[in-house]
């Protein structure tokens, strides 16, 4: 069971001190298990019950929560790091394939993560979902999807891994195409589901590339393997690294695979807000950050690409967040550009850097979209031009709404700022400049974004039809919930700070078998973190000057265009249509050659076996069959007939007559012994 | 010891069961030559023994066993012709032909 801590202590110089958990961490599997008994029991019981099967589904998520929070603080205080396995199948001699959990600094985060976020926006949903279609099917659906995101996260093998992965991609295709009443949802959950897919691929060859070169799927193994620079496994570190990359840029929709995210919203709101908190995208940036030593030590020459993808990721698709009126689609965006920047992040080397921001992210974007999720509720409208002026009817979702978009535009002192700084700082250290300045210039564009969003949802006057009001206490109070973390969570990782006791964030990071051996600033680097903060300011007071100052032009303002920007980003930079057009143009012709081969060959085959098998059996039954089977049996049975009636004449009844037959064959039998024998 | 004329006489009674057993009508007759038969049959046996004169008597013990089972057999022949005679008022085996083809 601790056979990783066994392999940590052979590995003097890498030796990470930690506990091993005791029973929290032994019994860890069952915040695998839970959602998944959830989801069983919603589905028999969900439609008799008062919330219709939310309660278990809140229930589950709160037991999680405990074993959540009691590793999170235990790893706090001294680390923890432990592995349970256990082994369910052996492939040819070698390969072993295993189910288990991984304890330690990483899956802790996010178990925690996972189960915090997820809680809330659950809770949350039971007040969202009321009255709504077959919300049983919902919160059972949702608990499959935290839960195939647990074993995703829980994995000690990329074969788990990719059980979750895989689950996370079915559930999110039932939830984005939640109401499949309408077909566009059905086509955004096939788009998301598609989209997705192709990426599987990547992971999934990535997988078995390495897992044979190594010879087992662990990631222990496979972290020390790239820390001692394994020669087997550099060969193909370039290769299995660019193709788990490949894997990650789907999840995490990064460009040009962003396509499925803003289309994703076509779900329930508290769908959007898990997916993109927590759960679904954050699944390749933690990929890339469990395999991290592996881009780390070997596959260096993947970086650059990487970087610069994630790079492309945060600042395009940050922009197409300017033009977007549905304010889900805005949010969305907005992750998309904020995964551009964990992708970044994490590529570049900085370990930390881009899993805090993916934590800190998780609490004000999850935040954002619960808020969005308010607001929609009130207003009976995604649209931004319905809203506006809502600050007066509905002062809760307003403020944690304002928290949320400053944390995430960068503000001083918001959790935003910090990871953000993080990011900066790491790409700064590692040599990559101009991507640096990038980032810079894409925390101007998400604080002009949020400015705009803002303005137009709660300042100027109201242009919505629907009596707005604000939303249920059950609602608001996971608004408040999440807003605290966002407001405070910066604070646990700031450069060279350690709180007395705890440590910080880097720390309990760093609790994995081998040391990460990623940079950490010693203290804040005053110049950039102004720089970064001095971008966020001006994106707030360009977008106030644009959006929110004037309310006599509140029309003009609305239909304010990015100037010659704005066609490429009402087109989405026409990857969207790229994409349709490469499978339009790749699908078509292979399509018309296959109906053609269809019709022709494969029916002409068809036909001809149909038809002459026809024949036969005509043969065979009436010439066969009929004639000779049949004949051969009508005749045996007319045989027995005749011979039957015949014979049965002998009966007749009268006693004597048998006495005589019986005395005749007696002397027969007596003359026989008698005179032959 | 000679033991012909008893196997002559046995072989007598023997044809007179038999010649009854077919030729009479009256089932009692029947019955009655069947006993006649089996007396012919125990004869033998005793004669046969007083020739051999095995230690254990074998067959008188063997007439002993058909005058038994010959008496079970009467009993049972005797109450079945009984019914047959209340349910048909008639003793004739000619009539008695309901199990024919």
């Amino acid at each position: 069971m601790t056979n990783l801590l066994i392999l940590a202590a052979e590995e003097g110089e890498h030796l990470v001190q930690a506990g091993d958990g005791g029973w929290w961490a032994d019994t860890a599997g069952i915040m695998l298990i839970l959602p998944f008994v959830a989801f069983g029991l919603i589905m028999a019981f969900g439609k008799r019950l008062k919330h219709q099967g939310g309660e278990i589904a809140v229930a589950a998520l709160g037991i999680n929560l405990v074993w959540a929070t009691i590793l999170f603080v235990a790893n706090l205080t001294g680390g923890v790091l432990d592995q349970t396995t256990f082994e369910i199948a052996r492939i040819g001699s070698g390969l072993v394939f295993e189910l288990g959990w991984v304890v330690d600094g990483l899956s802790i985060m996010m178990y925690f993560l996972v189960n915090f976020v997820g809680l809330l926006v659950f809770i949350y949903a039971l007040g969202y979902m009321k009255g709504d279609v077959r919300v049983p099917w919902f919160f059972a659906a949702f608990s499959l999807f935290a839960g195939a995101m647990l074993i995703l996260v829980g994995a000690p093998n990329l074969v788990q891994m990719i059980i979750g992965w895989e689950g996370v991609g079915l559930a999110s295709y039932f939830l984005i195409g939640f109401y499949w009443d309408d077909l566009d949802n059905v086509k955004a959950g096939n788009k998301a589901f598609m989209t997705n897919k192709v990426a599987d691929v990547g992971l999934i060859l990535g997988a078995i590339i390495i897992g044979v070169t190594l010879g087992t799927f662990d990631f222990d193994a496979l972290d020390l393997a790239a820390i001692e620079h394994s020669e087997a496994l550099a060969g193909v570190a370039l290769v299995g690294g660019f193709l788990l990359f490949f894997g990650a840029m789907g999840k995490s929709a990064q460009f040009p695979f962003h396509i499925w995210l803003p289309d994703a919203m076509a779900g329930p709101t508290p769908v959007s807000a898990l997916m993109h908190a927590a759960t679904m995208v954050t699944a390749g940036i933690y990929l890339m950050a469990r395999t991290f030593p592996l881009f780390q030590n070997l596959a260096t020459e993947a970086r650059g690409w990487m970087v610069a993808i994630g790079a492309i990721t945060l600042l395009a698709i940050g922009l197409l967040a300017l033009v977007a009126n549905d304010i889900k689609k805005v949010l969305a965006y907005s992750t998309v550009s904020q995964l551009g920047y964990m992708m970044t992040a994490v590529a570049a080397g900085g370990y930390t850097a881009g899993l805090f921001h993916l934590f800190t992210h998780a609490f004000f974007k999850g935040l954002l979209f619960l808020g969005a999720g308010s607001v929609i509720h009130a207003v009976h409208s995604n649209d931004l031009t319905d809203m506006g002026g809502l600050r007066k009817y509905m002062p809760t979702t307003y403020w944690t709404f304002v928290v949320g978009s400053l944390a995430l535009a960068g503000i001083f002192p918001l959790a935003g700022f910090w990871s953000k700084d993080e990011i900066l700082a790491t790409l700064q250290f590692e040599g990559y400049v101009a991507f640096m300045w990038i980032a810079i210039a894409g925390a101007f564009v998400t604080a002009f974004y949020m400015t705009r969003a803002v303005a137009l949802t709660f300042f100027g006057e109201y242009k919505g039809h629907a009596e707005p009001h604000e939303s249920p206490r059950i609602m608001t109070g996971p608004l408040v919930g999440l807003a605290i973390p966002s407001i405070l969570f910066g604070l646990l990782n700031i450069p060279g700070v350690s709180w007395p006791g705890i440590g910080n964030f880097t720390e309990w990071l760093g609790i994995r078998v081998v040391a990460m051996g990623d940079h950490h600033a010693e203290a804040i680097d005053f110049a950039l973190a102004g720089m970064g903060f001095g971008a966020a300011l001006l994106g707030i007071a360009l977008g106030w000057m644009i959006w929110g100052k004037d309310r006599n032009t509140q029309q003009a303002r609305d239909r304010f265009e990015v100037p010659a920007l704005y066609p490429l980003l009402r087109h989405k930079y026409y990857v969207d249509d790229a994409a349709l057009g490469l499978v339009w143009a790749t699908s078509n012709p292979l399509a018309r050659f296959v109906d053609w081969t269809n019709t022709y060959i494969i029916d002409g085959i068809v036909n001809a076996v149909g038809g002459g098998t026809k024949f036969l059996g005509g043969l065979v039954y009436n010439g066969l069959d009929q004639i000779g089977v049949d004949g051969v049996f009508n005749g045996l049975s007319a045989a027995a007939d005749s011979a039957g009636s015949a014979l049965r004449k002998i009966q007749t009844g009268r006693v004597q007559e048998y006495a005589a037959g019986f005395v005749a064959g007696a002397l027969i039998l007596v003359v026989l012994f008698v005179f032959v024998i | 010891m000679i033991v012909n004329q008893f196997l002559v006489l046995a072989a007598a009674l023997f044809a007179l069961g038999v010649y009854g057993l077919l030729v009479r009508r009256n089932i009692v007759l029947i019955l009655l030559s069947v006993e006649l038969m089996l007396n012919a049959v125990n004869i033998n046996l005793v004669a046969f023994e007083a020739m051999l004169n095995t230690p254990e008597a074998l067959g008188q013990v063997f007439a002993i066993f058909v005058i038994t089972v010959a008496a079970a057999e009467v009993g049972i022949g005797l109450a079945i012709v009984l019914m047959i005679f209340r349910n048909r008022r008639s003793a004739n085996v000619d009539e008695l032909n309901l199990m024919r083809w």
